[in-house]
């Protein structure tokens, strides 16, 4: 590394968050413009440097890792401070930087009761100090620190901005995640004692190729690893928080949540149970395939069920994000990929959709479906956006959503070797079908509440349609979803080396 | 009798070698601890809190000759070897020099406002303190004794401070009654051990404790009772009884002072003990202390889950947090690694359970400032008038569950990296248990943290809190210590390689 600013790259991307977290406690409380100004000014000046590592990647070089910067930390444990990102982490932390700037944009004149924007703001770009850390972070416990700073501050979002029911639902995402976490980290523990003492993502995984650890005993890691994971993705039957937590949780909040940290759990699979325990990973595969179909059908089933449109929108997510494991389970190159294109598209698209349903809530002060109706005749430039995000998270090709689950089912017809083909194929099927059940309920979400004409209760009243900061918050996102659909080699050329160094392991 | 009086005098009289510099931090405290005294008699009544600010200065003076014995770096053995100055001893010193500075920071509006007597507070405080450092020192058994009784017996007296209160003053009789019975077991199982080694030096105790071939069974009971004695001291369950009507009973600043310095120099002695003196025999305290371990973790969470006062409560997981201090202690025995990353991660924990529990008990006294009540509920809504304070409160609680990057979280690995390294079966056991309780233990740290950020303000008063200024010094060094030891650990992390004295 000749240049000195590609050494403090991504320490950048992932602190300046916090410096601006520093300048916001030093403004006055009552300033309200500068505070938003300040954390609006951090967030764009981390996503330009995250810019311009994307503009200095190298894109056709082999899979190593770029801007790596590996010093001391921790000696006694051997824990070093080792950042650098590939083609995996790259496309996240660049979501993650866009979505908190369009979310400071989204709220700039609508924050949530109780008001207070310093804090909200604040404990945002806390957040998103743990999200870009978490996905550059090359050493276990490094990994592992970043991870859970993220839940703090989103504890308190949920718990302190939330609706009427939000100390539950604040209450069960902690714990739950805390649960799965201290699995994890036995995990963690588990393999620098059998590996060679060490806590380093890439040294860990040639090391364990060696150090003959029995099967039984990287079963019982990879099954730690996947509880800590699974929980955060999260994959039935570990999901019961995530409807509460959405549900709950301010607009912003539900966009983060989905944009971003389910996809802490997807991303920890792929970039650490899979190459680090490849032997367990091949033995939990088909359990993994299994729960991600019962999660994709199950997912739908709950949707088809709910009242509340926001409810509704938190459990497509287990639908999806169950594509995402149907991919990863399949241990091909293929399905990775697709994962890989998975989240990133469910980011956009879902974080839309919860946007949309932020917006309707403001207006309607309710997201009860059967209230709502004929927003095409009351707020049609929203009916359209929602229409437009709806169309692209059923997997309409042409939008991203297709990207991600489309190659996912392909990879169920051919999994990696020693994976059961008629499994896996009959998994595809199922997941098939849950396709058609997401067109139906997005479908019928969307007649229910775009077409007709507006329920008595609203029939008088005007409605303010599409405002300024939301154009802007929003026009990025939808964008992205055409761009990725239209073209998705964009994303697919990134992600595609690392993830053949992975599916080489198998 | 005369015949040995004779006998004594034939011994010649060797004027024992001092070393002042390796005893300098002692003699600083004892030239402070009188001239407290003296300058109380001058001091005008209005002006006592003048007092406070010497003895602050003064425990900081103390701190220099503390800095130049580290740079020096040399250990030095003083009277015998009953007395060491190495590093681990300066550490632990410099530890309890901050801790109680810390304390006479806390204590100076409290008393003030509750209109205390000032000036022999701060004598006491720095008397204990006395103690303390030479606990720290300490590698013998009557030193250790001594010194243990010097730094209990102002304890003691500093637990009923508040006499008019009648909390207060069971406090200090259940404190002095069971402290006192907890030193007669000890120094009855010192005697012991004394009667079948033939020394007081706890090397030679070491030395011989292995080769021993009567008297076994004496001195696993010789053994047996020192520790019960300190697990009186370190509040360690089943022998905790006192703790928590004494940590209510006592005025805040007391009882911060003896559930961090007081508990610390409890372990400090056990890690001098078990590391040195009774090394050769861990299949007599290994099983005590892994029964001792399982039971104060569990049973102090358990309790703390059902409180409703908040010093009782922080006296409650303080017990819970002792638990998982004395975790590497039970598996210390196990094998070699084990043996260093134990004193490693005791040393580790200590320091972190100090800075955050001292940070949580002054942020209690902030805010009881305003809301004159110690009920949990009493802290609702305090995130809408004190965002600042809440934050800061939330970074102690959070450092207490072990949440990364905060210094709790890097106590609770080490001590899991010791239970690893012990590997056996029991090891994995109690490392299980002790992760149960971190799990209870969110339960109650949990309701902190949502009432003081989610719940409804009790009494609809949201003036602002006025913290003074010695609780703002104090509340920004704990959290310094909380987040930049948690984001940088090895600046404290490596202190368990240098200290270690085998």
């Amino acid at each position: 590394m000749s240049h000195g600013f590609d050494s403090w790259a991504l320490s950048l991307v992932t602190f300046l968050p916090l410096v601006g977290v520093l300048l916001l406690v030093l403004v006055p409380k009552a300033e309200e413009e500068m505070i938003k100004w300040v954390a609006l000014g951090t967030a764009v000046a981390t996503a330009a440097v995250m810019g311009w590592v994307m503009a200095a990647y190298d894109y056709g070089a082999p899979n190593r890792l770029h801007f790596e910067v590996n010093k001391s930390w921790i000696d006694v444990i051997n824990s070093r401070f080792h950042i650098g990102i590939d083609g995996l982490g790259l496309p996240l932390v660049a979501l993650s930087c866009v979505i908190v700037i369009l979310c400071i944009v989204y709220s700039w004149n609508h924050f949530p009761e109780p008001h207070n924007p310093k804090a909200f703001l604040a404990l945002l770009l806390v957040l998103e100090t743990g999200m870009n850390g978490t996905f550059i972070a090359q050493d276990l416990i490094l990994f592992f620190v970043f991870f859970e700073l993220v839940l703090l501050p989103m504890f308190f979002l949920i718990g302190v901005w939330g609706g009427p029911n939000r100390q539950y639902a604040s209450l069960k995402f902690f714990l739950f995640t805390m649960f799965g976490s201290a699995f994890m980290l036995l995990s963690f523990l588990a393999l620098y004692f059998k590996a060679g003492h060490t806590f380093d993502i890439a040294t860990l995984a040639e090391n364990v190729k060696t150090a003959n650890i029995s099967h039984g005993t990287q079963l019982l890691i990879f099954g730690g690893l996947f509880l800590g994971f699974a929980i955060k993705v999260p994959m039935f039957p570990f999901h019961t928080w995530l409807p509460d937590a959405h549900t709950e949780a301010p607009t912003v909040g539900s966009v983060i949540l989905a944009a971003v940290l389910l996809k802490l759990g997807t991303y920890g699979f792929i970039k650490i149970a899979l190459p680090i325990l490849p032997e367990a990973a091949r033995s939990w595969a088909p359990w993994i395939g299994l729960l991600a179909v019962i999660g994709i059908i199950y997912g739908a089933l709950g949707c088809l069920a709910q009242k509340d449109m926001k409810r509704l929108i938190a459990f497509s997510s287990v639908a999806h994000m169950g594509f995402v494991m149907l991919g990863i389970s399949t241990l091909t190159s293929t399905g990775i990929n697709a994962a890989m294109f998975g989240m990133v598209a469910h980011g956009l698209i879902t974080g839309m959709l919860f946007f949309c349903a932020g917006s309707v809530k403001d207006r309607f002060h309710t997201l009860e479906i059967s209230r709502l109706g004929g927003l095409l005749e009351s707020m049609p430039k929203l009916a359209w956006i929602l229409g437009f995000a709806s169309m692209a998270s059923l997997g309409l090709p042409g939008l991203a959503g297709f990207w991600g689950e489309f190659p996912a089912i392909l990879s169920t017809y051919s999994p990696a070797a020693g994976l059961s083909e008629p499994l896996f194929r009959t998994f595809m099927v199922v997941a098939a079908v849950g396709t058609v059940l997401a067109a139906g309920y997005l479908l019928w979400l969307y007649q229910r509440t775009a077409f007709g004409s507006p329920k008595a209760e609203f029939a008088q009243q005007h409605f303010h349609d599409v405002n300024l900061e939301e154009w802007i918050a929003w026009a990025p996102m939808l964008l992205m979803i055409v761009v990725l659909g239209l073209w998705p080699r964009l994303l697919f050329h990134v992600t595609d080396t690392a993830v053949q160094a992975i599916a080489s392991r198998f | 009798m005369l015949a040995l009086i004779h006998s004594l005098a034939q011994v010649p009289f060797a004027k024992p070698h001092i070393d002042y510099h390796a005893l300098a931090p002692e003699i600083v405290l004892t030239v402070l601890a009188v001239s407290l005294l003296i300058a109380d008699l001058f001091i005008d009544e209005t002006r006592k809190y003048v007092i406070t600010t010497i003895a602050g200065v003064g425990v900081i003076a103390a701190l220099i000759p503390i800095v130049t014995l580290a740079v020096d770096g040399s250990d030095r053995s003083l009277f015998g070897g009953a007395y060491v100055v190495d590093n681990f001893a300066l550490l632990l010193k410099a530890l309890f020099l901050v801790a109680g500075y810390l304390t006479l920071l806390m204590s100076s509006n409290y008393l003030q406002e509750g209109d205390y007597y000032e000036g022999e507070f701060s004598f006491l405080v720095v008397c204990s303190l006395l103690g303390m450092v030479v606990m720290a020192s300490s590698r013998d058994l009557i030193t250790i004794f001594v010194a243990l009784e010097t730094l209990s017996i102002p304890g003691y007296l500093l637990a009923g401070w508040r006499k008019r209160d009648r909390k207060s003053n069971e406090a200090a009789l259940k404190y002095y009654l069971l402290g006192v019975v907890a030193s007669a077991i000890m120094l009855y199982g010192m005697s012991l051990v004394y009667g079948i080694t033939g020394s007081t030096l706890l090397t030679d105790i070491g030395a011989k404790l292995p080769t021993i071939t009567d008297g076994k069974p004496l001195a696993a009971i010789g053994i047996l009772m020192v520790i019960i004695g300190f697990a009186f001291k370190v509040s360690a369950v089943p022998f905790h009884q006192w703790a928590p009507d004494t940590y209510e009973g006592a005025p805040t600043p007391v009882t911060a002072f003896l559930s961090v310095a007081s508990k610390a120099a409890g372990f400090v002695a056990l890690m001098e003990l078990i590391f040195i003196g009774f090394v050769g025999r861990p299949n007599v305290w290994a099983p005590i202390f892994w029964v001792l371990a399982a039971l104060t973790m569990t049973v102090g969470n358990l309790i703390a889950l059902r409180q409703t006062n908040i010093v009782r409560l922080l006296a409650y997981s303080g017990i819970a947090q002792a638990g998982y201090m004395l975790v590497p202690f039970a598996v210390a025995g196990d094998n070699n690694a084990a043996q260093k990353s134990a004193f490693t991660a005791i040393l580790v924990y200590l320091i972190s359970y100090a800075a955050m529990t001292l940070g949580a008990f002054m942020m209690v006294i902030a805010i009881a400032r305003k809301t004159r009540s110690g009920e949990i509920s009493s802290l609702g809504g305090l995130f809408e008038y004190a965002p600042g304070l809440t934050v800061v409160m939330s970074i102690f609680v959070a450092s207490l569950i072990g949440i990364p990057p905060l210094v709790g979280f890097w106590g609770k690995l080490f001590v899991f990296r010791a239970v690893l390294d012990a590997g056996t079966g029991w090891a994995l056991f109690l490392g299980v248990i002790a992760s149960v309780n971190a799990v209870i233990a969110l339960g109650y740290y949990g309701t902190l943290l949502r009432t003081m950020w989610m719940k409804p303000v009790p009494d609809g008063d949201r003036r602002p809190i006025k913290v003074p200024q010695s609780l703002v010094v104090g509340l920004a060094i704990c959290a310094l210590a909380v987040v930049a030891g948690g984001i940088y650990p090895q600046v404290f992390t490596r202190f368990g390689d240098l200290a270690r004295f085998f």
